[in-house]
């Protein structure tokens, strides 16, 4: 293995800033009360939430009443979705969303569709895009909940959330989003967008992981799943995770006052990277739109070879990455994205996702650029897809 | 999550390439599931004097194709029948329990190869 490490798989994860952790290690030891109690060391508990919930609210332009903290992504998508479909069941059992969402939405559809509600999935344009005007000619009488996903985790594409909005309200049916991978990448005001929810992850901005968040409008009633203690308002009982919510109130606090200069240098990464791919590599494919996409996101098809091999290739010199192929994930389809977009098999196999972050540098994708071309070559050498040497 | 043996032979393939007019030639597995193993053999008095392959898949896919021609080179066509994929697997020092599909690959694309042999030597 290489000594190297080359980060490149920020949309998987992200490291914990230096400022997040020290501001998190005071609760897990002195300041270690439990919020509910009434002592002295356990308002520091309650004062520290309230601050992270303040953080967090004026980060997407919400009131901090309308933030509720959970365990992550994925307790924000199943509550969100769970919830309006259970409180509105006697109103309407049909749910709009789309087939790119990640496993956390679609699953969470699926379970429903079980409970039997009946769900659209709406499929996507080449690059990955939702037609709002799709979104308009699926909703019907029974409509309670559309659910769109504010950037994709793969192929990075940026959804017309502000459009889907405008129809939402104009049919007045709840609108919520899965922006995990767009919160602390891209400005979000939940007002100007029309969203009456919203899903994010502290892991995706610099936090900690096993910690998010779930904003829901003022006014909208949602069913609980965690029954207990009055936490959260009672909407959510267990015992508050201090030290993870205080270091995503400073992670998101930090993100979004530094958007605009991270945006731009991760663009320059992205761009660098995508060009010096299609200039170096025959038979790629770009996958998502070459302009609406995460600033920081690349993913490549590259043609007759598999994407786990080539994977495996790069953690040899020590970078990581991700694949949309079924061997990368360890199930038998590749990414159910890749598909949704039109990509044959075998070109779903052989997709590469290269996510940059905060601590790369041009020289991280210089790096990439010149170990890529061969690994490709080497692995097309073995393929017997590749006839045309 | 690979052992070394994999490593090693996903990243130094033995035999991998094509014997032009092989005397078997066998193809198994398909795109849609994300691993395409091809097998050329060269056959004489029915042992099995070379063998190349190609293969579209994991590092699973390609090491267990590397090692499954390295086990049947030099032997006859029965003993290369009774080469199976936890054989070759097993060589490898194991694979990950999720990795073993990827395997059978091999065994079946040997398989194959033998077969179009056969049925060539019957057409004579
Ligand atoms: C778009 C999207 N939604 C939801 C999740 C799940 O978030 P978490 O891992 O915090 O549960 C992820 C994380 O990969 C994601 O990318
Ligand atoms: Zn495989």
């Amino acid at each position: 293995m290489s000594d190297r490490l080359i980060y490149l798989d920020h949309g998987a994860t992200t490291p914990v800033r230096a400022e997040v952790l020290e501001a998190m290690l005071p609760y897990f030891s002195e300041k270690y009360g439990n919020a509910s109690s009434i002592y002295s060391i356990a308002k520091e508990s309650k004062v520290a939430i309230d601050k992270a919930r303040d953080k967090v609210a004026t980060s997407i332009g919400a009131k901090p009443k309308e933030i509720y903290f959970t365990s992550g992504g994925t307790e924000a998508d199943n509550w969100a979705i769970k919830g309006v479909a259970h409180q509105n069941r006697d109103k309407g059992r049909h749910i709009i969303t789309t087939s790119i969402e990640h496993h956390a939405v679609l699953y969470t559809c699926q379970y429903l569709e079980k409970e039997g509600f009946n769900i659209t999935y709406l499929p996507v344009d080449e690059k990955g895009i939702v037609s709002p005007r799709q979104v308009e000619s699926a909703i019907r009488d029974d409509t309670v909940l559309i659910s769109v996903m504010f950037a994709n985790n793969e192929i990075g594409t940026i959804q017309p959330i502000e459009e889907i909005g405008k129809i939402a309200k104009e049919y007045g049916v709840l609108f919520h989003t899965d922006a995990v991978q767009a919160v602390g990448n891209l400005h979000i005001d939940v007002e100007e967008l029309g969203v009456d929810l919203l899903s994010m992850s502290a892991h995706k901005f610099y936090g900690p992981k096993g910690v998010g968040a779930l904003y829901v409008r003022d006014g909208i009633k949602l069913g609980s799943y965690l029954h207990g203690g009055a936490q959260e308002r009672g909407k959510r009982a267990s015992t508050e995770n201090v030290p993870g919510i205080v270091g995503m109130g400073t992670a998101i606090e930090i993100a979004t006052s530094n958007i605009d200069s991270y945006n731009k240098k991760l663009l320059e990464l992205r761009e660098m990277t995508i060009d010096g791919v299609l200039a170096k590599i025959p038979h790629v494919r770009l996958n998502g739109d070459r302009e609406r996409r995460l600033p920081g996101n690349v993913n490549f098809s590259f043609e007759f070879i598999e994407g786990e091999s080539l994977l495996l290739m790069l953690d040899m010199v020590g970078i990581c990455a991700s694949s949309g192929s079924a061997c990368a994930s360890g199930s038998l389809d590749p990414s159910h994205v890749l598909l949704a977009i039109g990509l044959p098999h075998e070109l779903a196999h052989g997709s590469l996702r290269f996510s940059f972050g905060k601590d790369n540098t041009k020289k991280d994708a210089e790096y990439l650029l010149e170990v890529l071309p061969d690994m490709v070559e080497r692995l097309r050498q073995l393929s017997p897809l590749y006839t045309n040497k | 999550m690979y052992s070394e043996k994999v490593m090693d032979h996903f990243m130094h393939p033995r035999n991998a390439g094509e014997i032009e007019n092989a005397d078997g030639v066998g193809e198994v597995g398909n795109a849609q599931c994300g691993d395409i193993m091809k097998v050329y053999l060269a056959i004489e008095d029915d042992i099995i004097v070379d063998v190349k392959f190609k293969t579209f898949g994991c590092a699973a896919a390609i090491a267990t194709s590397s090692m499954a021609t390295e086990l049947i080179k030099g032997k006859t066509i029965d003993e290369a029948l009774q080469v199976t994929n936890k054989a070759v697997a097993e060589a490898l020092d194991g694979l990950p329990a999720i990795k073993m599909h990827c395997s059978l690959l091999a065994e079946q694309a040997i398989k194959a190869a033998i077969e179009d042999y056969l049925n060539k030597k019957d057409g004579q």
